[in-house]
Formats: C-alpha cells, structure tokens, sequence
C-alpha cells in the first residue's frame, strides 16, 4: 500500500489537481482509494465518486482536522485494505498552516496557489517546509516572471522539494504528480510525523470562550513573543 | 551582451507535432518546423485555440495536455528539467496577463527573478531603463508592482523578457493590445537569431511573420506563408501605423493635430 497526504490552503485546487492524478493512477492499472477530510462540510466525496473510486469522507467538526487525520491515519488504510486499494490518497482540509499532517513514509504533497503572492510559501510553514512535493496552480493567471519568482521562492522554503506545475482547470501537471506517486515507497512498520503539532493544547481547544489571558491557562504567548506558563 | 547571446544561444529548431482540436478530430496539420530567426504567428477568432497552442509550446507538451501536442526541440523530445527549471529554460513568454498580483517593489520582484534564471544581479536596473523606453509614464524602482498601470506592466514585463527571461524561443500573446509601442516592443523581443511565435489578430504583425498558423475549434487547420504581394500590404500598412502611431502621440502629449 502507497500513502499520499495532500495539504495546502483551501481553495488552493487540491480537489482538482488530484482528480486528474487519479484518472491517471487508473489508466495505469492502479487501484486508488479517496479519503478525504474536512471540517464542516464537504461535497468533494460527490466530486470524487463520479471517477468510479472508492471514497470516504471524515468530518472533524469541532476538532481540529489535521490532529482528526493524524490519529485517523490507521483506521483510513484499513479501510483502503478492505476496499481493494492499492494507495490511499489522503486529501485534508488545510487551515491553521500550523501542523503539517505529513507521516514520515507517506509522499507529502502541498499544494499551493500562485496568486496568493511571492510570500506566501514563507507564510505556510512546515505544511510547505516538510513537503516532498510542491504543487503550484493557478499559474496562467500571472506572467511567467511571477511564476518563475514564485518557484524561486518556494525552493527558498524547501531547497529538497520536487516542484510541479499544475492547473486544476486543464489537468497540466498532474501525470507528474501520478508518476511520483507510482514511483513512492509503499509504507510499512510505525509511521511518525515529520513535524511536531503545535506545542501546547490551550483552554480554548477544551471549550473556553471568554477572550482575554485572564480566562486562560497553558502555555501562552504575548503578542511581543513572550511565553508564559499559567495553571497548576 | 550580443557576445553572451552567441554563447548562450545555440540554433535550435522547434517542431510541433500535431494533436486534436475540442472535437477530439486530429489537427489538419501535422507537422511544423521553425527554426532560427523565424517569426511565425498565429491567427484565428477568439476562443479558436491560439493561447492554448502557445500554452502547449510553453511547457513543451508531450501528449499530456488536451490538445494532445507534442513539442520537439532540435528534433527531439526535451529533458524534463528544459520544461521546468527556470535557469535552463529555453522559452520566455508575454501572456496576456496585464497585471502583476505579487506584493512586491519593482528593484525586489526583478531580482528575484533574476536569481531564479540564475542571472546577474545587476540586471533589474537594465530591464526598468528598458521598460521605460516603451511606456509613458517612468517606472520607479520603489514602486509596487500592484500599482503599476496595465500599460507600464505590460512594458516591464517585456523588458524583463528581453533582459533576464532572455531566451532563444520566445512567445508573444496579442501584444497590440498593451498600450504600449507595439513594433518596438516586438523588436526588442525578437532578438538576433530567435524564434518568435506571435498569436495576433492585427494584420501588420500578422504579415510581420514569414508564416502564419490558422487555428480553428482548437485545431491547427492551416499553414499560410506570407507572399510578395502580401509583404507589400505589409509596407503600406506600416506606413499608415507609423503615422496613426504620431497622430496618437501628438494628442496624448496635449498637442492640436496638424
């Protein structure tokens, strides 16, 4: 079994660039399995079926969607296993930019939208820090200097990272992205996280909704960078 | 600089091998071979698939595009890193994006993209005294590029094709209507020796190629090479832009025409 963990801000055309990969994952005989994460609401799941794959959808709610995924990952490639699969394609829901929901031995993909500007691949962090592979979209939209600035900046982040230019409308690029995922390790023993969650669970997390730092304890920070320790 | 252009730039020919057009039928022509120094254009109405043929050449499709066209350089398929790399890029290209979205000064952006051609780093001032030569108002090195207006972003964005993007293929996509000197800005483009492909709808740069491709319902359906009789049109149709060009700049300098 092959893993793949899709990451990148929402909107940014993870739903589309992977669609095309899958049609292409079985045109080559491959047998792919969907499931994706969200938040609130989904109708991916809709989008997906109509490629004839086996798809399941998890909605966190009020839990964050990524530490959702992350302690999900074993239950999802049981699933995969019971339908037939041969690589489980994990597409999550993207937002704090703050974890990165990358096992070790899985491929990691981010995947990054060119019109938010040169600074956004410094803005993502570990999601685009600890990728094997980023993909930008939307590049028809911007002049080939700003494309070329964008990539520029991203290698920045990431000097490993393997760089595919997509567009979500056309399917440009996503062969690439399946050739990698033909040509990636199939997982096996203990998998690990490349990046630590964030570093402390604060009482809004347990369901505090006052604001002010009176009305919280853990491990907080000011907004001048200062960290402090309140509770027992 | 014409001295690291020999070096840089050996001749190649570009091939594209036909694919099909929206209906899925195959391209009537096959087969086109450009080489060195030629300027070929690309007509046909809108929506026929002129920008998508020049997308097909940007990313040296290998059947992998809807089209299902493939791009050969010097006859053969390219390395995969000539498709993606930017410091081995063989193509520059001037889409028809008008706008910069990138928060970044004018000074900042173009070294940036000069590091990721891997080019000198004093080249930006190169490419705004450049710019400056084909737009109204000046350019300023502070300036954010979301503040530039279409015309003097369409005219950085030609110099910094001419300066750093400095490529021996290069794609144009209706540079008549950017507001700037279109025959100037064409020549600076199309240096000494390379290939230029120019989609277009306006007759004197249409008949400025030694070819034309006609493309029709997303398919290439024609290859017309411009004759005596046309390149003759051409000269009388420059000379009528030439003068409607003076006319237009004597009523934009605040002048009564003559």
């Amino acid at each position: 079994m092959k893993m793949v963990v899709v990451a990148g801000t929402p909107g940014s055309g993870k739903t589309s660039v992977l669609m095309h990969a899958v049609k292409d994952l079985k045109r080559s005989g491959h047998r792919p399995a969907l499931a994706k994460i969200d938040c609130m609401w989904t109708e991916d799941d809709i989008r997906f079926k109509r490629l004839d794959v086996p798809v399941a959808v998890g909605l966190s709610r009020d839990m964050c969607p990524d530490h959702y995924a992350i302690y999900n990952m074993d239950e999802m490639l049981q699933w995969a296993k019971a339908q037939g699969a041969d690589i489980l394609l994990n597409e999550t829901a993207g937002l704090c930019l703050r974890c990165a929901p990358y096992p070790d031995k899985g491929l990691a993909v981010c995947v990054i939208d060119v019109t938010a500007g040169p600074n956004s691949p410094l803005k993502v962090g570990p999601l685009l820090t600890t990728a094997d592979a980023v993909v930008m979209t939307k590049g028809d939209l911007v002049s080939q200097a700003e494309r070329e600035v964008f990539r520029e900046r991203i290698l920045e982040a990431n000097p490993r990272c393997r760089i595919i230019e997509a567009n979500g409308l056309t399917g440009k690029g996503s062969g690439e992205l399946a050739d990698l995922i033909r040509t990636w390790p199939d997982i096996d023993g203990e998998m690990v996280l490349r990046h630590n969650p964030p570093l402390a669970i604060c009482t809004l997390c347990t369901g505090e909704l006052r604001v002010s730092k009176e009305r919280h304890r853990g491990v907080l920070r000011h907004l001048d960078g200062f960290m402090e320790y309140r509770g027992e | 600089m014409n001295q690291n252009r020999n070096q840089t730039m050996k001749p190649l020919t570009l091939t594209i091998l036909g694919g099909v057009d929206k209906d899925g039928l195959p391209d009537a022509i096959d087969k086109i071979e450009i080489g060195r120094g030629e300027i070929i254009g690309i007509v046909g109405p809108t929506g026929s698939g002129k920008s998508t043929l020049i997308a097909d050449v940007e990313q040296f499709a290998q059947g992998d595009t809807p089209s299902g066209r493939r791009i050969l350089i010097n006859g053969v398929p390219p390395e995969p890193q000539l498709r993606s790399d930017p410091r081995k890029k063989l193509v520059a290209q001037l889409s028809q994006n008008m706008h910069f979205l990138a928060d970044m000064s004018v000074c900042d952006f173009l070294r940036m993209h000069a590091k990721s051609r891997g080019k000198d780093n004093a080249l930006p001032e190169k490419v705004i005294m450049l710019a400056n030569t084909l737009t109204g108002e000046p350019i300023d090195p502070k300036h954010q590029l979301t503040i530039l207006s279409g015309g003097q972003s369409r005219a950085l964005m030609v110099a910094d094709i001419a300066v750093i993007s400095d490529s021996p293929i290069v794609l144009i996509d209706e540079i008549e209507n950017a507001g700037i000197k279109k025959q100037e800005a064409l020549r600076l483009l199309s240096g000494e020796g390379k290939i230029v492909v120019v989609v277009t709808h306006d007759p004197m740069l249409a008949l400025m190629a030694s070819r034309r491709i006609v493309m029709k319902n997303g398919g290439m359906t024609k290859v017309i090479s411009t004759s005596t009789e046309e390149h003759q049109i051409f000269q009388d149709i420059e000379r009528v832009d030439s003068w409607l060009t003076s006319l237009r700049e004597t009523i934009r300098q605040g002048e009564v025409v003559a």
